[in-house]
Formats: structure tokens, C-alpha cells, sequence
């Protein structure tokens, strides 16, 4: 193959990787924007939604697609809700401090992956996507100086990667129209904006904490679901989500959501080209030292404005 | 007696008292004790940071990491004997503290502790990346043969207790020095109060960039010692679990006091050692304790015996 076709293959990878690292991410980001608290379990409840998707469809049966729509509404609600038991047995009892929030969180991290590798073990399992169709892409050639298409071996993508792309895109119109055009989205953004103000024009605050913990995990449990059918569900899989979603959620600047969704596509493609040119490990260490040098001189983010 | 004093017997007892169970533990408990020493230095370094000066750092493991690739590296790469190789692992462990203190510390709070994860991480990834040299994963073994420093064998489980608790003991006594020292009370005084401390005129920044040196320097030592005494340099000692793992026992053990990280590393350790002959997901209890300790004693062991009984405990 050429250097075009590979490209190609790199940024659909890409794609398909930044599509979940911005559902991941605009969950993580919502929960940094409203409640001020960094979740590091963040990771742990993307993985806990590829396990119960494993558990939802395996349990279900039938023909792949039941199952997997099924996990698709289920799990994420499921998911939800084990982390609005966090939020209210946990952070809310030691006041959102934003470092004890950190060091519980790592906690729960722990308790989380533990726990799915007593019940779940320590399997790799796939779940069969729903569709998959292969699906071949052209290219061009230059014979005798004219262009020809024609189908190089291996340049392909499937139905399904194309599916998650677009399942991806429509959530996040689905989130944006809820900060931005409901009721719901109204009061946690007057959260965002003032806490105590919001407290005193009596908006239940802790309600909106939980509700808002609880759809950041849902996110990521979603995310995962979408992906379980290209990567399988382990219990150490809530790393590298985590990790990338810490990233995005830096570079797009501290609690911005359309710069979390630039940033994701950004890296996502970026971290998909690297590691089929170059080695994924070197991508890694090279996002994580850019993560780092942004946090120490620009901490508002690539794309944030700076506070006034 | 003075609490100077009653400090001074205090710790020099707990010093002869490890001394001791050298000559009555058996063979079992006697090799974690060593390793519960080492490790325990390990957290002495940490609460420097952490407890005296405040600042909450989620990527120690780099500088553990540091010292022990500084000493294992001289050792399987140049050939080197274990004194050269030691001084080696320091060197490594104050230039990559210096420098990331001088970037980390432009930051606060929330992201000075995502800064140092990262730098962690990439550091982590940085061994893997350079597995040519470093057998990533794998690791390396440091043979029985290139563990003799000065013609005592560490290898030799009476060796390495007494190497244990040599370590140790020095780093022990530092902490002690430093935080009765005008140094480590300014240490304390920026925790409580930042902005009160540079109103009296101390440069803020340049003591919590020497707490940084001084943490990193004394992690990466323990981090050096720990390969050289179990013969083994590796990447599992670079990755995340590491860098939580001082901060879990600091915690236990009880923040900002000086037997704080001694005794959280010893009650950590065989709950895990207890634990993980029952379930092999022995990280459980670490997360479980975690939880616990900051909803209901964020103080810490070391420090709820100050708050209640002994007020002069340093």
C-alpha cells in the first residue's frame, strides 16, 4: 500500500477512537464543569459499562442486534445509577472537596475494578456487533499519467465503525441540546456558574450534583458500550479511556464542552495517525508530556479563554 | 520530661525495638519486615511532600522509579559496583525531581496533582518506550553476585534487614531533624497558610521546590535500595499503583507525623499480605481503606494518637 491508503486506514482508526474519547471526555468535562471535582474513577465506570454490556447481551441471547440495543439504553442507566450511590454515600458526605474528592475517587476506582474482577474474572470477552458489514474503500492510481481507482487489499472499514461515529455524534447533539434548551441543562449551568447564588434561588444543588455525576458515568458507560464490540471487555480496559479522557479534557480547557468534543477529535486522530506510523507508546508518552506542559503554562487550555 | 526529649526516646525506641525483632522474627515476618522498611523510607519521602508541606503529589512513583532505573541501570548496563550504582540512583532521583518540581510547582491544587500524574505516566511509558535497554515489563534481575557492596552480601536475609534498617533509620532521623528545624516548621507554616507565609517574607517557592528535591531525593533512594536489596529493577514499580500506594499508607499511618508512614506501611502491608491469601484481588482493601479513611479519619492513625493522647508528637 501507498502512503494515501494508509492514511485513510489511520484516521477512520482514528475516528472511530476519538467518536468514543469525546463521549468519554464530555462526561468527565461535565462532571469537572458543574461539581468541580476531578472523577479518576471516571475510567473505572466506562469499563463497568463494557462488562455489563458483555453480561446484558450474553444474558439475552438471540440475534446480536436485540441484545446489544437492549445494553445500549440499559446500561447506561445502570451505570448511572451506581454512580449517584457514590455521589450520595461518598463525596457528598465529605463536601466535594475537591482533594479528598480525588483520593476517595481513587478508592473507588479500586473497589470497582476489584470487585468486576472477582465476579467478572480476569477474561477478555467480546461481544458481537449488532451489524458489520466490510466495507471496501477505492483509491487511485496513476497509470500512464491518467488516475485510475481501483481497491487496494486491506483498505477497508466496517459498517459498524461507521455506526459508532455517528451513534457518537448523535449523543453529543443529544447532550448539547439538553445543557442548552432544557430546564435540566438550565439549572446545572446555574450551578456551573454560582453555587451558593443557585443555592439561594433554591435549586435542590445536591439533586443537580447527583444527576450530573450520575450522566458523566452514564456517558462513559455509554462510550464503552459502543466500543465493546471492536475491543473486548476486560477489567483493566479503564485505563487508557481515563487516561486519554484527562488529556482531552485539559487541552479542551477545564469544563468547556464544545472544546472537550475539538480536543477529542484532535487527539483522537492524532493518537490513531501516530500509532499506525510511529509506536502507540510513543504517542502516549507524547500527549501525556503535552498534557502536562499545557497544565504548567496554559492552564485555561488550548482553547479556553483565560479566566477574568 | 521535655517533649524534645520525650520525641527523642520515643523514636530512638522505636528504632532499637526494630533492632531487636531482627534476632526473634521468624524467617517469614523478617524478610517483610525489611521490605516493610524500605518501603516505609519510601513514605517517609512522601510525607515530606505531602504531609508536612501540603502539597498532594499522584506521581511519586516516578522518582521510586528514578532511583531504582538510576541504580539498575548503572548495574546492568556500565557494569558498576553497588556503591557507584547507588550514588547513580540518587543522581537520577535529584535531577528528575529538580526539574519536575521547577514545572510542577508553577501549578496548584487540583492540577499541580494531574501535572505529576502525567509526568509519571510519561515516565512509566518512557521505560516501556526504551524497553531495548530497560526489558520493560520484564524487567531486570540483579544477580546475587552484583549485590555486594563493601564484601556484605544484601542478598543475605540478615544483611538486608540490617541495610533495611539502616536506610531507614537515616531517614528517619532526617525527618525528625528537619521538621524541628526552622526549614521544616516554614514547611508547615506554608501548608497552613500560604498566603500568610509569603506576607512574612518567605520565599514560598523556593521551600516547597527544596520539600520537592528533598521528597524526590529521598523516594528515589528508597527506589535504588529496594533493587539493589530484592535484586529485582522493573516497570510494575513506575506505573500508578505506585505512586498511590505512598499516599494510601501516609494516610493510614497519619500525615505530616514522623512515624505516620512507618506504621500506615506496616498495617497496609499485611492487610494486603493477609488478604491476598484469601482473594487474589487484593488491591480490594487498599480502595476499601482508601474510602474509609477520608470519610471517617482523614488525620490518620499517627495522627489521631496526637489528637487525642500525645499533643508533642512531631
Amino acid at each position: 500500500m501507498d502512503f494515501g491508503p494508509y492514511l485513510i486506514l489511520a484516521s477512520l482508526e482514528g475516528a472511530v477512537t476519538a467518536a468514543v474519547l469525546a463521549l468519554t471526555a464530555v462526561g468527565l468535562s461535565l462532571v469537572f464543569g458543574v461539581m468541580r471535582v476531578v472523577n479518576i474513577a471516571h475510567g473505572e465506570f466506562f469499563m463497568l459499562g463494557a462488562v455489563l454490556a458483555w453480561w446484558v447481551t450474553q444474558s439475552i441471547g438471540g440475534h446480536p442486534a436485540i441484545g446489544f440495543g437492549v445494553a445500549l439504553v440499559l446500561v447506561p442507566v445502570l451505570v448511572g445509577v451506581v454512580a449517584v450511590l457514590v455521589d450520595m454515600t461518598v463525596l457528598k458526605r465529605i463536601d466535594y472537596d475537591p482533594e479528598r474528592t480525588i483520593i476517595a475517587t481513587i478508592g473507588i476506582l479500586y473497589i470497582i475494578q476489584q470487585v468486576t474482577l472477582m465476579t467478572y474474572g480476569a477474561d477478555a470477552r467480546p461481544v458481537e456487533p449488532p451489524f458489520n458489514t466490510r466495507l471496501a474503500i477505492p483509491w487511485f492510481e496513476f497509470v500512464d499519467a491518467k488516475p485510475q481507482i481501483y481497491w487496494p487489499w486491506g483498505l477497508s472499514t466496517t459498517s459498524y465503525k461507521l455506526g459508532v461515529i455517528g451513534a457518537a455524534a448523535l449523543v453529543l447533539v443529544g447532550v448539547w441540546g439538553l445543557m442548552a434548551r432544557t430546564r435540566i441543562g438550565l439549572l446545572m449551568r446555574a450551578t456551573q456558574l454560582d453555587r451558593e447564588m443557585a443555592m439561594a434561588f433554591g435549586i435542590p444543588v445536591e439533586r443537580i450534583y447527583a444527576l450530573v455525576f450520575g450522566m458523566g458515568a452514564g456517558l462513559a458507560a455509554m462510550a464503552a458500550v459502543l466500543i465493546v464490540p471492536i475491543q473486548q471487555a476486560h477489567y483493566l480496559m479503564g485505563g487508557d479511556p481515563l487516561l486519554l479522557s484527562f488529556i482531552v479534557v485539559i487541552i479542551g480547557g477545564l469544563g468547556s464542552l464544545p472544546g472537550t468534543v475539538l480536543a477529542a477529535i484532535l487527539i483522537g486522530l492524532s493518537d490513531g495517525i501516530i500509532s499506525v506510523f510511529f509506536s502507540p507508546t510513543l504517542a502516549k508518552i507524547l500527549a501525556t508530556l503535552l498534557v502536562a506542559l499545557v497544565l504548567v503554562f496554559r492552564p485555561q487550555g488550548l482553547f479556553g479563554v483565560k479566566p477574568t | 520530661m521535655s517533649n524534645r526529649a520525650k520525641t527523642a526516646w520515643l523514636h530512638f525506641g522505636v528504632l532499637a525495638l526494630l533492632f531487636v525483632l531482627q534476632f526473634v522474627l521468624p524467617a517469614y515476618h523478617h524478610g517483610n519486615l525489611a521490605r516493610i522498611m524500605v518501603l516505609a523510607s519510601y513514605a517517609i519521602g512522601y510525607n515530606i511532600l505531602f504531609g508536612y508541606t501540603g502539597l498532594l503529589s499522584l506521581g511519586h512513583a516516578l522518582f521510586f522509579a528514578a532511583g531504582m532505573y538510576g541504580m539498575g541501570m548503572a548495574i546492568h548496563l556500565f557494569e558498576a559496583s553497588p556503591a557507584p550504582a547507588l550514588i547513580a540512583g540518587l543522581v537520577a532521583g535529584v535531577i528528575v525531581s529538580v526539574a519536575v518540581g521547577y514545572l510542577a510547582l508553577r501549578t496548584a491544587g487540583v492540577a499541580f496533582m494531574i501535572v505529576t500524574l502525567m509526568f509519571a505516566q510519561a515516565g512509566y511509558l518512557m521505560i516501556l518506550y526504551l524497553g531495548a535497554y530497560t526489558r520493560g515489563d520484564e524487567g531486570v534481575v540483579i544477580q546475587q553476585g552484583e549485590r555486594i557492596l563493601w564484601g556484605i552480601d544484601l542478598s543475605d536475609p540478615t544483611n538486608r534487614y540490617f541495610a533495611a534498617l539502616a536506610l531507614f533509620s537515616i531517614c528517619l532521623i532526617f525527618t525528625l531533624r528537619l521538621v524541628q528545624a526552622p526549614f521544616g516548621k516554614t514547611l508547615i507554616a506554608i501548608r497552613e497558610n500560604e498566603e500568610r507565609a509569603r506576607m512574612l517574607g518567605y520565599d514560598v517557592f523556593a521551600h516547597k521546590w527544596a520539600a520537592v528535591i528533598m521528597s524526590g531525593t529521598i523516594s528515589a533512594l528508597a527506589g535504588a535500595s529496594y533493587g539493589l536489596l530484592f535484586g529485582y529493577v522493573g516497570a510494575t514499580f513506575a506505573t500508578v499503583q505506585y505512586s498511590i500506594f505512598p499516599l494510601l499508607w501516609v494516610l493510614l499511618g497519619g500525615a505530616g507525623t514522623v512515624l505516620g508512614p512507618l506504621v500506615g506501611t506496616l498495617f497496609m502491608f499485611y492487610l494486603i499480605d493477609l488478604s491476598s491469601g484469601v482473594t487474589s484481588a487484593y488491591m480490594l482493601i487498599a480502595g476499601v481503606a482508601l474510602v474509609l479513611l477520608t470519610l471517617f479519619a482523614p488525620q490518620g492513625l499517627a495522627g489521631e494518637i496526637r489528637a487525642r493522647v500525645w499533643r508533642w508528637l512531631p
